[in-house]
């Protein structure tokens, strides 16, 4: 609920060439008491953004002003670990729609979906080039076409497919969720449950 | 259903689907629900937003662990931010009318332990929670899996979430384990083997006779760390040793009932010609006292062995030299005779009796290392009463070690159980991700005898020398 919809994201990206990046990393446990789901993008990344002093650590990506967009490309195995949707949360309240990686942990890719923040798996050949793109020029933009299922490298033309069922696609570009979906369907749901 | 051989997890999954959406994911139904105040506030407040009810509370059951103390229990939590979470918690239940086993119930305690502990996982159940080693219950038959908190809404609203089926793996080992291998030992040695990612997008079913030989508490912890190698969760056949570990249990089923259900738990096993997506054969003599070294729980050795190089490892050069940074190692190094400033017993990964009874078995009679700090945390108040009644509570407190109250603890640190930066702590936690027991803490991932070798001699020790 309450996330913008996804249609076509034309933006530079911030790159974070790490892989395994967990949510730990994402979003400290430390950082999860709050009984709402906003403000959780001043924390994104806190501990290799901020050093102990609370003090901005000037050689991550985030505190580099060469570096801004709404795509985040990391790694491989992005968002392992805990099942904290907060890490999802930390990101699209940083003003991140899309992350693109190599390869997704299931949860995190589960929760990004669900609030709004497409995740794009692409080949490790073109995470590279993208990599290699931002490197050449900061401000590279990147293009994620949902109705397409295309993210292009604007500068070459270079693009890649990517995989999303329909389902989901449907919900992203309407700004739907499964919750809605499911409340339509309680009394199916209720008959189902008297044999369990 | 045609007749052809099934999996064990196709069985449970398929009687779940209330509805396949075409291309899209199934409506999978949800029999059991654990919530705790972490993750559930958020949902709902969802609830409320939208206004909309809960469909079936009785499905639902709350427990406190995740921020909560684990000394003076009975005082006011000094953190506002915890305490409002705790707070939440009691309302949102009590407005629904859930079960909730709050700070201070005697049925308290981390929620993995809890609901096995209680009767509440059953084989053939599918079984969620806004945590990831919700794979834990997957030790009695059942489907379980960590979910994010979107999907605790929906299944505070609907009792379903929307899954697409996951592939199906089926991890064997065979043989005997050597003297001092314990089953954290098997899950480690396995994720160092696969890796973190090894099986994302896998629902792992783990068989063999050295699993058919382990307890309901070794099966736990295998199946607790099916998500670190990337697995949704993993599960393992019910047998004798499952049902008489569930039989008499308070929530448990009774008299006719049980007859019931125990003809239909005998059906649950996987069919002699049911194939898997993959399928992955270890022999127990390799298993040796495991023990990491990195910042993710596949970077795990054999506690004899050296730290491998990089090409070795996931992630490549990058990650590696990132991780020894992080943790003041080298490659070739030695685990052997590392200072440990802190050891922790306790999560849900390896805070059940069996765990304490282990640690137990290598400090009687001898005092803990003077520099060591040890958090001896039980996963419940059920386990902190056996503690004491089988005399592990003399034994530890004799040799220097003070017995602290239920909870997550220093596994994550969401509460003041934080190892300090620098520091390195051997703990029998899931996770040795930076930072995860405290900012700057370091993190040496290992079974319960390998901590109480540690503690005794404040480095890093096999605990076959005790054994």
């Amino acid at each position: 609920m309450a996330y913008d919809s996804f249609n076509v994201l034309k933006s530079s990206a911030v790159p974070l060439p790490i892989e395994n990046v967990d949510t730990d990393q994402i979003i400290p446990a430390r950082f999860l008491k709050a009984t709402e789901r906003t403000g959780f993008g001043d924390n994104l990344f806190r501990d290799w953004r901020y050093d102990k002093n609370d003090a901005p650590k000037a050689d991550f990506v985030l505190n580099n002003p060469t570096y801004s967009g709404k795509i985040l490309v990391g790694g491989k195995n992005f968002g392992s670990g805990s099942s904290r949707e907060h890490a999802a949360w930390a990101i699209y309240d940083y003003g991140f729609r899309c992350v693109v990686s190599s390869f997704f942990a299931d949860i995190f890719r589960g929760n990004a979906i669900n609030v709004g923040v497409l995740p794009v798996q692409v080949s490790p050949e073109f995470l590279h080039e993208i990599f290699t793109a931002i490197e050449v020029d900061p401000k590279a933009e990147i293009e994620v076409s949902l109705p397409e299922q295309k993210i292009t490298i604007v500068s070459t033309g270079a693009f890649e497919n990517f995989a999303i069922n329909g389902y989901k696609k449907n919900n992203l570009l309407n700004g739907f969720d499964d919750i809605d979906y499911l409340q339509a369907m309680k009394s199916e749901i209720s008959a189902f449950a008297v044999n369990r | 259903m045609s007749n052809s051989p099934t999996t064990l997890f196709d069985k449970v999954w398929d009687s779940h689907v209330v509805r396949k959406i075409a291309d899209g994911p199934d409506v999978f139904f949800i029999d059991r629900h654990f919530i705790h105040e972490v993750t559930s506030p958020v949902a709902f407040l969802g609830l409320l937003t939208r206004g909309i009810g809960v469909l079936s509370p009785e499905r639902t059951f709350a427990t406190a662990d995740h921020n909560t103390p684990t000394i003076n229990q009975h005082l006011p939590v000094e953190d506002p931010l915890s305490a409002n979470q705790l707070l939440q918690l009691e309302k949102n239940t009590a407005k629904y009318g859930i079960s909730h086993w709050g700070l201070g119930n005697p049925k308290n305690g981390i929620v993995h332990v809890v609901g096995p502990e209680n009767g509440i996982t059953l084989p053939g159940m599918t079984i969620v929670c806004g945590d990831s080693h919700t794979s834990t219950h997957g030790a009695f038959g059942a489907i379980a899996f960590g979910i994010g908190t979107s999907e605790v809404e929906m299944v505070l609203s609907s009792q379903c979430i929307m899954q697409p089926k996951p592939m199906k793996m089926r991890i064997n080992v065979n043989g005997v384990l050597g003297k001092g291998v314990t089953p954290k030992d098997v899950a480690l040695y396995i994720i160092s083997k696969l890796s973190t990612s090894g099986a994302t997008g896998y629902f792992v079913e783990y068989a063999g006779d050295v699993f058919e030989k382990m307890s309901m508490e070794g099966r736990m912890t295998v199946c607790n760390l099916s998500i670190e190698m990337g697995a949704r969760g993993g599960m393992i056949a019910p047998d004798q040793t499952t049902f008489d570990y569930i039989h008499g249990r308070e929530l448990a089923p009774k008299g006719a009932d049980w007859d019931k259900q125990l003809a239909y738990w005998k059906t649950l096993k996987t069919d002699a010609d049911a194939t898997f997506d993959e399928e992955i054969t270890f022999s127990a003599s390799d298993i040796e006292p495991m023990i990491t070294y990195g910042t993710n729980p596949g970077m795990g050795m054999g506690i004899s062995k050296h730290i491998p190089n990089a090409v070795d490892i996931e992630g490549g050069v990058t990650t590696y030299e990132k991780s020894l940074e992080y943790m003041g190692f080298a490659q070739n190094d030695s685990m052997i005779g590392k200072k440990v400033d802190y050891v922790f017993i306790g999560s849900c990964t390896n805070g059940r009796i069996e765990d304490f009874r282990a640690f137990a078995s290598i400090v009687k009679g001898r005092k803990k290392a003077e520099h060591v700090t040890a958090w001896v945390v039980p996963g419940s108040h059920v386990v902190e009463a056996q503690i004491r009644e089988e005399g592990i509570y003399d034994i530890l407190t004799e040799a220097g070690f003070a017995l602290r109250q239920p909870g997550c603890s220093a596994c994550l640190a969401m509460n003041d159980d934080k190892i300090p930066a620098g520091k390195y702590a051997v703990s029998t936690s899931n996770r040795n991700f930076e930072g995860r027991q405290g900012p700057g803490s370091r993190t040496l991932l290992a079974s319960p005898l390998v901590a109480a070798a540690a503690a005794i001699t404040g480095v890093v020790t096999d605990p076959r020398e005790f054994l």
